[in-house]
């Protein structure tokens, strides 16, 4: 139970998962150019991240815990004013860590060389390079409608799990607010000015969010959802709008191409795993009320949202193997008793 | 990844763009006419390589735009495969976004194709056995992110929710929409009539009324009807006839195709 972990432990698991995401070899593996990988690939990695630390989960917590940061982050994604704004929420999410490790100058340093390589890769993107990021991403999340409870409640997502896009408030910063039509003469002078309404209700953005190491991002998106302890429930119903499209991903036999696993055994091998000393036992996290409620969640899970984490030692080559079976042999760590 | 139907005086072709390549196919499906696979350079790219935006022009030629800047023109057979490669147009500096035919009569010196990118550069084209440039409009910064030509007009619709015409022969900017809250993402025209609809992220979809006097060469745009899809970001819209009597929409996660 969370509430038998002391606030040394809770500062242990933060700096420990913290340190190991940022680490220099990971970030390296994960700025490189390419493809986008599977769902499967990015449960594994999610996997071993939240396991860096002492905290532990089962399968139906961590499933519960994915299922909450691809909601979110759908969400982040989706409601993007401008395609460039992805960026100013990744920038909130640092903002946020840094501020969970404010008093370890180490990890704090290494967030901010993270940064700094974002501001490099990113900051100078177009609008286009930034809409194809978007789009790319939104492909990732589509036909993805679990309910979250933090989100229905705040009306932001409705009972059906789609979330709520409002027709209100500030435009982008560099769109006007719709409804002026101006007529320009061949000799290129304004010769007319006329107006249409619609339903929308907008009005003009106040300023830009910054996009310098430092400064006021102006979108929320991407600020702390629990800043304030909140529930973490979420609604998994067990009907697919697209159970064709699922029920292929899950039948093809050798699930992973084999640059996919080259590039996962690459990033894995990078993720330094702390091991609990002699003495120390480890905590494990349950998200849900009560060890019934968590293991009933595991066996009714329906088929199609079971996330299949790869089992990296079932690959057929030789040499492959024998590499991968070196690397998990040093993330290996020792089951807390 | 795209597909559209190519409308040839000869046959009628759908084609797709997909990751790294172009595919042809009879407008039954039944049969792959052509593939072509986009030219990726050696050295790892910090970015991909697609093709996007596909138009049919000039009577027996097919366009296609690419992740390069670069259109390829194919020259179609009226049956059969022998599809070929009949000229790369390299005039844009910047992806492709979208590419379009005239679809109503182009007065004289006016071109018959414009090509659209990231930039919001439009090029203007003659089309034939070579295209010829015939105007460049330089992008001011926000991408075009679909456009379209009728009777010399250039309806083009921007990342920043404006929609601007301009005036195909002189390059001239006739009219600047406040249209959208969001990105455009879909522009399409009823040629009949000069229809034009807007779809875009904002979750509207507006109709409006391109008219141009032949007299004063005024050139105007109205706007004629809203329809807001509530909570979902347009990505398609199209008219359904060629009078812009019905048309239909669709959107991110949405399964449905919605007609109006």
């Amino acid at each position: 139970r969370v509430d038998e972990w002391t606030d040394v432990d809770r500062k242990r698991v933060m700096n420990d998962i913290i340190s190991a995401m940022f680490k220099r070899n990971f970030m390296e593996e994960l700025f490189k150019a390419q493809d986008l990988y599977s769902k499967k690939a990015l449960r594994t990695v999610y996997d071993r991240l939240a396991h860096t630390s002492i905290m532990r989960l089962n399968q139906a917590s961590m499933d519960k815990l994915y299922d909450l940061m691809t909601m979110a982050f759908k969400y982040q994604v989706l409601l993007c004013p401008r395609p460039r704004d992805i960026l100013l929420v990744t920038f909130n999410h640092l903002d946020a860590i840094k501020d969970f490790i404010s008093d370890s100058p180490g990890i704090l340093n290494q967030v901010d060389e993270t940064f700094r390589q974002l501001m490099e890769t990113y900051n100078c993107l177009s609008d286009g390079e930034f809409q194809l990021i978007r789009q790319t991403l939104l492909i990732f999340f589509q036909d993805m409608h679990i309910r979250v409870s933090i989100f229905l409640k705040d009306k932001v997502q409705n009972s059906n799990g789609r979330f709520v896009l409002p027709i209100s408030g500030p435009v982008p910063w560099g769109t006007e607010v719709p409804g002026l039509i101006r007529i320009f003469n061949h000799k290129g002078v304004e010769v007319k000015r006329s107006e249409f309404t619609t339903a929308g209700n907008y009005i003009t953005p106040q300023r830009e969010g910054s996009f310098e190491l430092y400064g006021d991002r102006v979108l929320k998106l991407g600020t702390n959802m629990y800043s304030v302890t909140r529930p973490v429930e979420t609604h998994v119903s067990g009907s697919s709008k697209n159970p064709a499209a699922q029920a292929k991903e899950n039948l093809v036999p050798n699930p992973l191409a084999k640059e996919e696993l080259n590039f996962l055994a690459r990033l894995l091998g990078g993720l330094d795993i702390q091991k609990p000393a002699g003495g120390e036992t480890g905590f494990r996290l349950n998200l849900f009320t009560t060890d019934e409620e968590e293991e009933h969640a595991a066996q009714t899970r329906p088929e199609e949202l079971s996330y299949k984490v790869i089992n990296i030692e079932a690959t057929q080559e030789p040499g492959r193997r024998a590499e991968l079976s070196r690397i998990l042999g040093e993330l290996e760590v020792t089951e807390p008793r | 990844s795209q597909a559209a139907w190519c409308e040839l005086p000869s046959r009628v072709l759908l084609v797709l763009t997909f990751q790294r390549g172009i595919q042809m196919y009879e407008s039954d499906g039944s049969t792959m006419v052509f593939w072509h696979a986009l030219h990726v350079p050696e050295q790892p790219a910090a970015h991909s390589v697609f093709a996007r935006g596909i138009a049919a022009a000039g009577g027996h030629f097919v366009c296609v735009g690419t992740s390069s800047g670069a259109v390829l023109v194919f020259d179609i057979p009226p049956k059969g495969t022998n599809v070929t490669l009949s000229e790369i147009l390299e005039q844009h500096q910047d992806p492709i976004t979208d590419i379009a035919a005239e679809q109503g009569q182009a007065p004289d010196g006016a071109g018959d194709l414009v090509t659209a990118d990231d930039s919001g550069t439009l090029c203007l084209w003659s089309t034939g056995e070579e295209f010829t440039l015939l105007g460049k409009i330089p992008g001011s910064g926000c991408t075009c992110s679909s456009v379209r030509l009728w009777n010399g007009i250039v309806a083009a619709g921007y990342g920043n929710g404006q929609i601007r015409l301009w005036e195909a022969g002189s390059g001239q900017i006739r009219a600047q929409v406040s249209a959208h809250a969001r990105w455009i993402y879909a522009l399409d025209l009823a040629p009949l009539t000069g229809k034009l609809l807007s779809g875009a992220e904002d979750s509207f979809v507006h109709v409006w009324q391109l008219s141009r006097d032949p007299d004063t060469d005024g050139i105007e745009i109205q706007h004629c009807h809203a329809e807001c899809v509530t909570d979902t970001q347009v990505c398609g819209a199209r008219f359904c006839d060629p009078a812009g009597d019905t048309f239909a929409v669709t959107g991110y996660d949405l399964s449905e195709i919605l007609c109006y």
